[in-house]
């Protein structure tokens, strides 16, 4: 990952008449990341999205994608970003084929690649076989796929995508997380909102929660978590040969450590696996296994909003 | 001010294309047109035998084929006046809020494209699809008369009648400009078309009434001062001009009647040196309804720039 913003939102706002859709936030995303934006509905994700996108002029703050301003050079930033709506539609008159040629042609795709590469996002979506059939005989998850296949085809830096996964049933889910995955590896910066949690949980690196129009939290899922839990990171370790509750207590961070069946469970005030591990290995212990305790996304979300609501 | 970088009609030859092929296919377009050239014949049909019965020799025969009507059938220019407007509405009516119906806008306008270029792609591919089907009126026209009067259209008539086309497809662009415009700014396809229809219905069928109304309102005649009487005319007129029927009225009196010399009262000075009832040049015809064409052109514009700012600013949430 580079150090510089592909995305870099500063006092962004939005207010529909008197009422305040987006309360100025900040968004800074690094090339390659993929972050996930959550919050209750009508929280400002969308809202979010399209400011980002042109799509809607923002009342307040700035925007840079990939170091332009979407509103002054729409051309050059929506070359390098695709976009899948919430709701995404097509012309149902049309096959998929003719669809993602249509939008080919808009993208400038050079004719000479075309057909190629339409027939090889198809094959990776799993439509190859339906193509030809006109959209409007599509499921709802295969015009998902469908929108899929078009960001694919466009080969965009940057990816954003608005609840993908809605109405997808769990193996379609899963495919379009690999998708996305795959889509990742290869280099695209994603920015995905989402409800479902166990989703964002398995592909982002960090997320950003919205509350009542602003960004309440924004960082990877174990911050959340020891935000939260009061700032606690919980640390499994197995070692034989020494005494860890003596031995943690001179890493520097470590709150507390508890034996419990068998392995220890060390709580500290951050990550502190490096040290522990070279304490255990210099005092002549034999480390089997170190852990951080996975933060379940869906705990923390929970927790965090029961905690702004109180 | 922006700049802005890029031309901004990147992509209308993508989306006309993609609109006309849409029209051309599409069961509204094959209805409307069914009408038209139903009508068309039948017109024509009538024409041709009036035009046996009554005229021997005429150097103007072609152009009869436009406009001599029989009884109870109006003639073909009359027809076409009345039914292009409909065309034209029916092409654009759903043109921007069925972008927004379909959930295909905000797709749409993600491509490197702006939103000019969805406007005009639209407009011209609507354009397109009216002009084909006015050329192939116009060699249907040329068919039957060939056909049936035996012999084929001079030179002149030739001009006229493609002059005549082309002011057609100009007052069928302000129509379309409309119903774009319409559905820009109303979210909902069925009141964008009525809203539309509602507005061919005033300008079409009542400005006949409306306007001599209006003209009594704003210009009173003073029974001791004849030339109130002219100034009545006159605003009577310009508000009758307002209409882009009325307008295209007036262009086809003059394109296609080669003795016709003004659309308003004629004055003795227009008609010195001159032998009544003579033809005049094709050129002279088309320089009196010059004013009338731009007129057209301009109230197109206007309308496309209605268009243009309410959809520039549009949010583009579906
Ligand atoms: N055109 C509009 N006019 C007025 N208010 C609007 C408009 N569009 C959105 N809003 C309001 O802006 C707020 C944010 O909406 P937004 O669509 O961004 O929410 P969201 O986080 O995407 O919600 P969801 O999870 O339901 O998709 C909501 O309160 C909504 O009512
Ligand atoms: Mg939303």
């Amino acid at each position: 990952m580079s150090d510089e913003f592909v995305i870099e939102a500063r006092g962004l706002a939005k207010q529909y008449g008197p009422h305040v859709a987006v309360d100025g936030i900040d968004l800074q995303v690094r090339a390659g990341e993929v972050i996930g934006l959550l919050g209750p509905n009508g929280a400002g994700k969308t809202t979010t999205i399209l400011m980002l996108l042109g799509l809607t002029e923002a009342t307040r703050g700035s925007i840079l994608i990939l170091g332009k301003d979407p509103l002054r050079r729409p051309l050059e930033v929506k070359r390098d970003v695709g976009y899948l709506p919430d709701s995404v539609g097509f012309y149902e008159t049309m096959t998929g084929r003719e669809n993602l040629t249509y939008m080919a042609r808009l993208a400038a795709i050079p004719r000479g690649v075309v057909g190629e590469r339409i027939n090889s996002v198809l094959a990776s979506v799993h439509l190859l076989e339906v193509a030809d059939r006109p959209v409007a005989t599509y499921s709802r998850g295969m015009r998902q796929r469908l929108g899929i296949a078009e960001l694919l085809m466009r080969q965009c830096r940057i990816a954003i995508l608005d609840e993908p996964t809605s109405g997808l049933d769990p193996q379609s889910t899963q495919e379009l997380l690999d998708l996305i995955q795959k889509l990742s590896r290869g280099g695209m910066t994603i920015l995905l909102s989402s409800h479902m949690l166990d989703v964002v949980q398995t592909v982002c690196h960090r997320i950003a929660l919205f509350n009542k129009g602003r960004i309440g939290f924004f960082g990877t899922i174990e911050e959340l978590a020891a935000k939260i839990g009061g700032g606690t990171y919980v640390i499994d370790v197995e070692a034989e040969g020494i005494d860890l509750s003596a031995l943690a207590a001179t890493v520097d961070g470590v709150k507390n450590v508890m034996a419990v069946n068998g392995h220890w469970q060390c709580e500290a005030v951050r990550d502190v696996r490096p040290q522990l591990a070279q304490r255990i290995v210099a005092a002549g212990g034999a480390l089997r296994n170190l852990d951080l305790r996975r933060a379940r996304l869906d705990e923390a979300y929970g927790r965090y909003f029961r905690e702004v609501h109180q | 001010m922006m700049v802005r970088e890029g031309s901004p009609f990147r992509g209308v030859g993508v989306i006309a294309l993609k609109e006309a092929a849409d029209h051309l296919t599409s069961a509204r377009m094959h209805l409307i047109m069914g009408l038209v050239l139903l009508t068309a014949i039948g017109a024509v049909y009538g024409a041709i035998g009036r035009i046996k019965d009554t005229t021997a020799e005429d150097a103007y025969l072609f152009l009869k084929l436009f406009t001599v009507a029989r009884e109870p059938l109006p003639s073909f220019a009359a027809f076409l006046g009345f039914l292009l407007p409909l065309v034209a509405i029916a092409l654009g009516f759903d043109a921007i809020n069925g972008e927004y119906n379909r959930r295909t806008m905000s797709r749409l306008l993600a491509q490197p494209i702006y939103r000019d270029a969805v406007l005009f792609g639209k407009f011209l591919g609507a354009l397109l699809v009216i002009a084909i089907a006015l050329l192939t009126l116009w060699l249907l026209m040329t068919g039957l008369g060939i056909l049936f009067l035996g012999l084929p259209p001079t030179a002149a008539d030739v001009v006229r009648s493609l002059a005549y086309l082309a002011a057609t497809l100009a007052c069928a662009g302000v129509w379309l400009a409309l119903a774009i415009a319409f559905s820009a700014v109303i979210r909902s396809p069925a009141t964008s078309a009525l809203a539309a229809l509602s507005v061919w219905l005033i300008l079409t069928v009542f400005w006949g009434m409306i306007a001599p109304l209006l003209a009594g309102l704003i210009a009173p005649i003073d029974p001791l001062d004849p030339s109130t009487v002219l100034a009545q005319f006159e605003a009577q007129q310009s508000i009758a001009r307002l209409s882009p029927q009325t307008l295209y009225a007036e262009i086809t009196a003059i394109l296609l009647d080669p003795a016709a010399r003004s659309v308003g009262p004629l004055f003795m000075s227009q008609l010195q040196g001159s032998l009544y009832g003579a033809p005049l040049p094709t050129m002279e015809s088309a320089l009196i309804v010059w004013p009338q064409l731009s007129a057209l052109v301009a109230a197109m514009i206007l309308l496309f720039t209605v268009a243009y700012v309410a959809f520039q600013r549009q949010e583009v949430r579906a």
